[in-house]
């Protein structure tokens, strides 16, 4: 080949670029199909279609139809109907049932959503979804609002840092979930308590990530600015946190991520709920098509706001980097609106003055 | 090639330089830079970066601070500029004793500091804006500047857009916006090429000719040095301390021809020897004749 796939840090070509992100998705899936397809490949069990003559008694008289049993298991039960002369069992080598193939994950994608619950008063999947995404927002949207401010002022001030952040640095240390009991007795068994942990999870990291990223602001524009008659207020305001915003953006983007790590845990204390629940239910009935399926869902939902952020940034943060065609089109709209709303109001306003 | 081109003194005026410089002392002081010293404490003991630092500048005069590496011109300015204090004596802005930071005391910093995330206008009506002008006022007032500093057009951009001299241009701006009774220009040019350098140099002179201000400016360039200043405050290294200030006797207005103008060369000369101990004479000559 003339061009070496690996070149260090070299840019790829835009449709490189694309292709390796499909890969990046379909290597993984063409492994699973490959596993799920091709019978020699791994299939440790057998489907038993036809148990055979169970009336021949033996160590492995216990296989039935529709059961799943090893390979070797399967194997010498034929051995003792062979000998006993009886009808042998027969079946198909399958996966085991915590594996299912690509297309069962798929139809369970359509089905998850429209199987009822197996008991009345279970969820829906996309009940159970919707109140995770809920747990999660009003978890994070607390922890934001408490941890931004007090981040960026940790970053600013070495005083509150030095009051802050020695504390809060032990206590992140304690894993999240084991103020689950305590959160439950404080808040008994609903959202609450929920909340609270992905708020514990979130938060103690956030303040440090935000003041580390705060700290990284530029002094020499803290200097430029003081020389301009800045005071500390305005230097906070009008320097510090326009100057950390986009990185801040970044942080939380990063942050959001980490509470859906706590959702699991904290949909599992007190009362089970959302999508844990019922993947956890799905578990125990022993649907892995649906549990793959809203583990899958998970990793959409979270990749997809993720993106639907980090698109929004480009609108909040015009002067960072050269922004996609689309974005810079949309970023057109709302000036053009106002242009055309305001014309000419504003210039009577003008004239007034 | 031995020719020796017979340079005046550097000390030698004409008639009409002396003239302007005795006029010069006529006019109030400004700055008055009052017997600064300036110590650090280091795990290797204690370091005095300047010691005795005693000169003054006068309204409308161009001041430039020179020397070699290591001679606390840095620390001298941003003494000045009031983000670091003094270990002794004191900094004095027309007769008042200075402290902390203030607009007026305006800076330009060698790196580019402007806001990047503030459009080119808003850059320079940063300083008004902070006093609590109107933004309006602030808006008509910026105008005004960006037409100084030829950048009207470029008022909606964002610094990210612009070349590296036409930042420091917009940087220029945004310390004038304040009216500051000292700009205070820390080797404002130091990052740019070569011809950006010269000419933002002129422009400066052009700047300081048309308004009442007063610069205080650091550079290591002595061409830009004489090119610029009215006085050059050399400075000595370890401990940093005003070796001498020189009284160019370059006429203006000035241009860019004069660089090979008998004065020129002779305080260039003077300059050349005071920072790097040569010699001077054969040596700088035979350069000056290897040049264009």
């Amino acid at each position: 080949m003339a061009l070496p796939l690996l070149r260090v840090r070299e840019p790829l070509a835009p449709g490189a670029r694309s292709a390796a992100t499909a890969l990046a998705f379909l290597l993984p899936l063409a492994l699973w199909a490959l596993v799920s397809y091709v019978p020699f490949i791994w299939h440790p069990q057998v489907l038993v279609t036809d148990p055979g003559d169970s009336a021949v008694p033996g160590t492995y008289d216990f296989i039935a139809a529709n059961e799943r049993v090893d390979v070797a298991s399967f194997e010498l039960r034929n051995e003792e109907l062979s000998k006993a002369g009886a009808k042998l069992a027969a079946g198909e080598r399958v996966n085991p049932i915590y594996l299912p193939a690509p297309h069962e994950v798929a139809r369970a994608f359509y089905t998850a959503f429209t199987t009822a619950p197996e008991r009345r008063g279970d969820y829906w999947l996309h009940e159970s979804l919707w109140h995770s995404c809920q747990i999660i927002f009003w978890g994070f949207l607390y922890a934001a609002l408490l941890g931004l401010p007090l981040g960026v002022l940790c970053g600013t001030f070495p005083l509150i840092s030095q009051l802050c952040e020695p504390f809060i640095d032990f206590v992140r240390y304690m894993p999240a979930p084991v103020f689950g009991a305590l959160a439950v007795a404080i808040f008994g068994l609903a959202d609450a308590p929920k909340i609270t942990i992905i708020f514990i999870g979130t938060f103690f990291q956030m303040v440090l990530v935000v003041a580390n990223t705060t700290r990284q602001v530029e002094p020499a524009l803290l200097h430029a600015a003081q020389t301009l008659g800045a005071n500390t207020r305005q230097l906070l305001t009008r320097v510090v946190i326009p100057s950390a915003l986009p990185h801040l953006y970044r942080d939380t983007r990063i942050l959001i991520g980490w509470a859906w790590t706590y959702l699991v845990v904290a949909e599992l204390i007190g009362e089970k709920s959302g999508i844990s629940a019922f993947i956890y239910q799905q578990q125990r009935y022993r649907h892995f098509d649906n549990v793959y399926a809203s583990i899958v869902i998970i990793g959409a939902v979270g990749l997809l706001c993720d993106q639907l952020l980090a698109f929004a940034g480009t609108f909040l943060f015009p002067w960072q980097s050269a922004p996609s065609p689309l974005a810079r089109s949309l970023r057109e709209v709302p000036r053009r609106l106002r242009a055309a709303l305001s014309g000419a109001p504003r210039a009577e306003v003008e004239v007034s003055k | 090639m031995s020719t020796q081109l017979q340079l005046p003194s550097y000390k030698a005026q004409s008639a009409e330089v002396a003239a302007r410089f005795s006029e010069i002392k006529q006019r109030p002081v400004v700055l008055d830079i009052d017997r600064l010293g300036k110590t650090f404490e280091s795990t290797k003991g204690r370091i005095t970066a300047l010691k005795d630092v005693d000169f003054r500048v006068h309204r409308k005069e161009f001041v430039s601070v020179i020397g070699p590496s290591g001679c606390g011109k840095s620390t001298l300015i941003r003494i000045l500029a009031g983000l670091e204090s003094p270990s002794n004596g004191e900094v004095r802005l027309d007769g008042e004793r200075t402290s902390g930071p203030c607009k007026d005391r305006g800076m330009v910093f060698q790196g580019y500091t402007l806001f990047p995330w503030l459009c080119v206008r808003d850059n320079v009506t940063f300083g008004p804006r902070m006093a609590g002008m109107s933004k309006a006022k602030a808006k008509e007032k910026a105008e005004a500047w960006l037409d100084v500093i030829g950048l009207r057009k470029f008022a909606d951009h964002y610094p990210d857009q612009l070349s590296g001299g036409m930042k420091q241009r917009v940087a220029i701006a945004r310390a004038l916006a304040n009216e500051p009774r000292i700009l205070l220009m820390d080797e404002p040019f130091g990052a740019l090429d070569a011809q950006t350098r010269a000419g933002m140099q002129s422009h400066l002179i052009k700047v300081w000719d048309s308004i009442d201000l007063t610069i205080l400016f650091i550079t290591h360039d002595l061409d830009e040095a004489v090119y610029l200043s009215d006085r050059i405050v050399v400075l000595a290294a370890h401990p940093g301390r005003v070796q001498e200030v020189i009284e160019v006797p370059v006429p203006r207005p000035r241009d860019r021809s004069q660089f090979l103008s008998p004065a020129f060369l002779a305080t260039k000369n003077r300059l050349e020897e005071l920072i790097y101990g040569s010699t001077g004479g054969e040596h700088m000559t035979e350069m000056t004749h290897a040049g264009p």
